[in-house]
């Protein structure tokens, strides 16, 4: 689309990567968040997380496209979404976790939001100026998005022991997942070099200041972090993922090239 | 519509131009039908180019937002219907669209259709925890009004409720 934004070959192949893995980290929790669709426990959360994954997808929609663009062999955003295998999919684990109750739907949402919110408000000064004018669009959603987790996590926590147990339950089960989102690997550096990914460490500042003031308004423990050794975004994903890959593109993959 | 006439070009232009905006501006929001595409703020540019070609500039509202795709269709049908066969649509990221862009005409029209505008302008919703806008009912006019949930039945809207008058009634996100 943007002849100015033609990429050297050497840098080329990192920067597919990193677009990908902003791709895949919006693209699969907007596919999770479709799951609840018809749902969720109240209308208004149905339509609320809806929302959401409707933001998500567009964002993922965005990337993919770009992330296509900068491979430079004819993959669209439908190819990238619906015809990867499961270990190309470069999202971090967290976003590929389960639904499960609300309140484990809601920390999910709440871990990433924080995080995306962080990384947009860099990634609009990005030296990439296709990253930047996506990160530019994308940080006024995600406001939307924390404001609406936070408050869910703050009425759950300070909620009734039973609601406040399930949420500290569900922070418990989905915090090593953090970690890999704020470990920089070699293609992370390399983006970070060239002043198209922020700095990392940051990120994570930032990141800490949300998640610390919105747990303890909502009387929640902060886990202790531990050592983790998966990284998603290298392609090493949980069970889940090729689960949800297979609701995701079984029709793209039993029909292929079908449309309507 | 004949581009390559004897008129004087300064003048050709310029009336192209109005005629190409008096298309856009008849051209309705999907999911807004009150609004046309030029009251929401989303046209960027509409302009002749060299070549002669119609250059139009369109910015989605949100990212996914599934109007965008529809808006692009109905903005070629209605210049193709009203002669016009050489133009190009463009996407138009950035600055990013804001509610500030509705025009006064637009805020008239949201309210008349029961939508209430946006209260704030945007520089007010880069702070995420802060209490809602006091927004005013589209139905009667109170302020006693309360939020019942962030997301509305498009992405662009929030649900509220009236105290006063106890009608729901949806509200155009300041965004």
């Amino acid at each position: 689309m943007n002849a100015a934004t033609k990429i050297a070959a050497p840098a080329s192949q990192s920067r597919f990567l990193y677009v990908l893995r902003l791709a895949d980290a919006s693209l699969i929790l907007a596919q999770r968040l479709g799951e609840l669709v018809g749902h969720a426990p109240a209308l208004e959360e149905d339509l609320g997380l809806a929302n959401i994954g409707l933001d998500l997808l567009g964002q993922a929609r965005l990337l993919l496209t770009y992330a296509g663009e900068i491979e430079g062999k004819g993959r669209d955003e439908d190819a990238l979404a619906f015809l990867r295998e499961h270990r190309d999919f470069l999202n971090p684990i967290l976003v590929e976790q389960p639904n499960g109750d609300f309140g484990q739907t809601l920390v999910r949402q709440f871990l990433v939001d924080a995080w995306q919110l962080e990384l947009y408000q860099r990634l609009a000064q990005s030296s990439d100026a296709r990253l930047a004018e996506v990160a530019a669009k994308a940080v006024k959603e995600t406001r939307y998005h924390l404001r609406y987790s936070s408050s869910w996590l703050v009425r759950l926590g300070d909620g009734t022991q039973e609601s406040h147990d399930r949420v500290q339950q569900a922070l418990d089960q989905l915090w090593p997942y953090t970690r890999e989102l704020f470990d920089a690997d070699e293609i992370d550096d390399a983006m970070i070099r060239a002043g198209i990914a922020p700095d990392f460490s940051a990120v994570r500042q930032g990141w800490d200041a949300t998640v610390n003031a919105v747990l303890a308004e909502a009387t929640l423990q902060r886990p202790a972090d531990r050592p983790y050794l998966w990284y998603g975004k290298r392609g090493d994903h949980s069970e889940h993922l090729g689960r949800l890959l297979a609701e995701m593109q079984y029709m793209q993959r039993t029909y292929p090239g079908a449309s309507w | 519509m004949d581009v390559s006439t004897a008129e004087d070009p300064t003048l050709l232009r310029a009336r192209l131009e109005s005629r190409v905006r008096e298309v856009l501006q008849s051209v309705p929001d999907p999911e807004i039908p009150v609004l046309s595409i030029a009251d929401l703020g989303i046209v960027r540019y509409a302009r002749l180019d060299d070549e002669g070609v119609i250059q139009v500039g369109l910015s989605p509202t949100y990212s996914g937002c599934p109007a965008t795709a529809v808006i692009r269709q109905s903005v070629a049908a209605a210049l193709r219907k009203a002669g016009f066969e050489r133009f190009s649509l463009q996407d138009v990221l950035s600055p990013p669209w804001t509610s500030d862009w509705i025009t006064e005409e637009g805020r008239r029209k949201l309210r008349e259709y029961g939508i209430a505008p946006p209260a704030e302008s945007v520089a007010s919703v880069r702070e995420i925890w802060r209490p809602a806008p006091a927004v005013e009912c589209p139905r009667c006019g109170s302020h006693d009004t309360e939020k019942i949930s962030e997301f509305g039945s498009t992405p662009c809207k929030a649900h509220y409720r009236c105290r006063a008058c106890l009608e729901p009634f949806d509200y155009f996100k300041c965004h």
